[in-house]
């Protein structure tokens, strides 16, 4: 109990130092509502996406990259964030600081998932709010798509969380850490479906992507935030949400598995 | 007689082929202040971050609080505080959130304002950390030490970047921990602050250990005789002896009046420190 109770203090302390932080606040909280409006603005004269033949109906811009970019925000905050933040306070001495008290890691752990949810809830409130208010964008009405939206959120933000403490073993210092993470982050985006429209992508570096989370987390906010007729260009004309959560659950656990076997606070004797 | 604090037998430590620490051996009593002086790069680092859990020896024994620092638990780390020799934390939060963010970890905790108080930082208590200037930081290091109310407390190099006044306040605080019945393990460059705060001392070199002992036995009675220094038309002189009186007597006589120059020297920590790292380079050379 005790550990959870450390692990909430360092997770209201870990939050507090985020918003302190103008770099990261511009580069992973900021960034997907950023681009949001960027991809709003640019495409607004190019007409709707998805309409029918005489090229009526479909949805905005807008609309059509809400998804990706709340399926991004999942993964900076999770990933990008994480990996960076503590592959840094390995280098700074946090790490070995805190490995002098009694901090328990699992507090630890606590603290940084803690981090991550307070501040993609806030993320993902904001884009949902710049993209209904200031770009028309309408939200799912259907407690069934909320619902999805809970879990696959959820599921997605935790698995990224894990990798995010798996992938700070990475980089060798502090310093090197966003060159390493951010291409890996920036690659995935391209090829998951968040700034180029995913079934437009050669079938197989679709296959490619499909091996890793974002793509996942991509298509279960395309199927809560988009019309129900877009799954006909989804991968076999279904949005398949069992394999989301089959895919994203593999990925939790092998992220588990890594970031309780790797982390250490010291490299020992380095 | 209660357990030593700290125990260390025939301990080694090697990196590949280079030999860190080639079998150390001294304890430190429960409420005692234990100085380790030696070179860069002669071992005491090496020793403490042993002894602190943060690395792993390669032979000999070891033993903190009772607990073998390798397998140091929560329970015994709640019982230590460690100042480290650097730290380079972004610093994005206050002196004062940073130490009430510290005392929870620990079971039991000092008072916060009066740690910040005992370390001379109540007017930067809401400052950011990363505005403090190094010595600044350097107190909120120590701070940090010693909020979880330690047994057994570690300071290596603590003053490093302090100014001459900031270090007569740090040794203040160090003597207060001392009554308290903190056990202290000290390493510095200062040897002067050695002589001002530790009961003992050990000094290191080539990670041996040369010598070991109270302040004032350190370098053995040899190394402790006086010496008288004066100045003739030949030149400057210098005799030891343990008779200085009857020395600076027999000049006075024959050099008719009194000699140019006259001192009368007893030999401080830092000369007879010196003079053992010299002599034990010159053996190994």
């Amino acid at each position: 109990m005790n550990a959870i109770s450390l692990g909430i203090d360092r997770a209201r302390y870990e939050t507090k130092i985020y918003f302190r932080q103008g770099d990261t606040i511009f580069f992973t909280f900021l960034f997907p509502i950023v681009m949001l409006s960027i991809f709003s603005v640019a495409f607004s004269a190019a007409g709707n996406f998805g309409t029918d033949a005489h090229g009526h109906g479909g949805i905005s811009a807008a609309a059509f990259y809400v998804p990706g970019m709340i399926a991004a925000g999942i993964l900076l905050s999770g990933v990008q964030n994480l990996a960076v933040d503590i592959a840094n306070e390995r280098g700074d001495g946090t790490l070995k600081r805190l490995s002098g008290t009694p901090l328990p890691v699992l507090s630890y752990f606590i603290g940084k998932i803690g981090q991550v949810l307070v501040t993609s809830i806030l993320q993902i409130a904001l884009l949902l709010l710049v993209a209904h208010f200031a770009f028309g964008v309408a939200l799912p009405t259907s407690g069934q798509k909320w619902g999805t939206f809970v879990w696959v959120y959820l599921l997605g933000i935790t698995t990224s969380a894990v990798i995010g403490i798996a992938l700070s073993r990475v980089p060798r210092t502090g310093r090197s850490a966003t060159a390493v993470i951010i291409p890996i982050v920036l690659v995935l985006q391209f090829i998951s479906g968040v700034y180029l429209q995913f079934s437009q992508l050669p079938v197989w570096l679709q296959n490619v992507a499909s091996v890793f989370p974002l793509k996942w987390m991509a298509q279960g906010m395309r199927y809560v935030f988009l019309p129900d007729g877009f799954k006909t260009v989804e991968q076999g004309g279904v949005w398949n949400l069992g394999l989301i959560a089959i895919v994203l659950g593999i990925w939790l656990v092998a992220g588990l598995i890594a970031a309780r076997f790797t982390f250490r606070w010291i490299r020992k004797d380095a | 007689m209660t357990e030593p604090h700290v125990r260390v037998r025939d301990l080694r430590k090697s990196y590949g082929a280079f030999t860190a620490l080639d079998g150390i051996s001294f304890d430190i009593e429960r409420g005692e202040t234990f100085a380790l002086l030696g070179p860069n790069g002669a071992g005491k680092s090496t020793t403490i971050e042993i002894l602190e859990g943060y690395r792993d020896r390669t032979g000999g024994e070891a033993t903190v609080l009772g607990v073998d620092p390798q397998h140091g638990g929560l329970a015994w780390k709640s019982r230590i505080g460690i100042v480290l020799q650097s730290s380079g934390e972004s610093g994005n939060v206050s002196v004062q959130e940073q130490l009430a963010y510290f005392a929870k970890i620990y079971p039991q905790h000092r008072d916060v304002d009066e740690v910040i108080a005992a370390v001379g930082l109540t007017d930067k208590a809401k400052t950011r950390i990363k505005q403090l200037s190094g010595g600044q930081r350097r107190r909120v290091d120590v701070a940090l030490g010693i909020i979880g109310k330690p047994e057994m407390l570690f300071l290596d190099e603590p003053t490093t970047g302090f100014d001459p006044e900031a270090r007569r306040e740090f040794w203040e605080l160090i003597r207060g921990l001392k009554r308290d019945g903190t056990t202290i393990l000290l390493t510095t460059h200062y040897l002067d602050e050695a002589a001002q705060l530790s009961d003992r001392a050990g000094v290191i070199a080539g990670g041996k250990l040369i010598d070991i002992g109270r302040i004032d036995e350190i370098g053995g009675q040899e190394a402790r005789v006086p010496l008288v220094r004066w100045r003739d038309p030949s030149g400057l002189h210098e005799e030891r002896t343990t008779e200085p009186a009857a020395v600076v007597a027999r000049l006075f006589a024959s050099e008719k009046g009194e000699p140019r120059d006259l001192e009368v020297v007893r030999p401080s920590l830092e000369d007879i420190y010196l003079d053992l790292v010299g002599q034990y380079e010159k053996d190994n050379a």
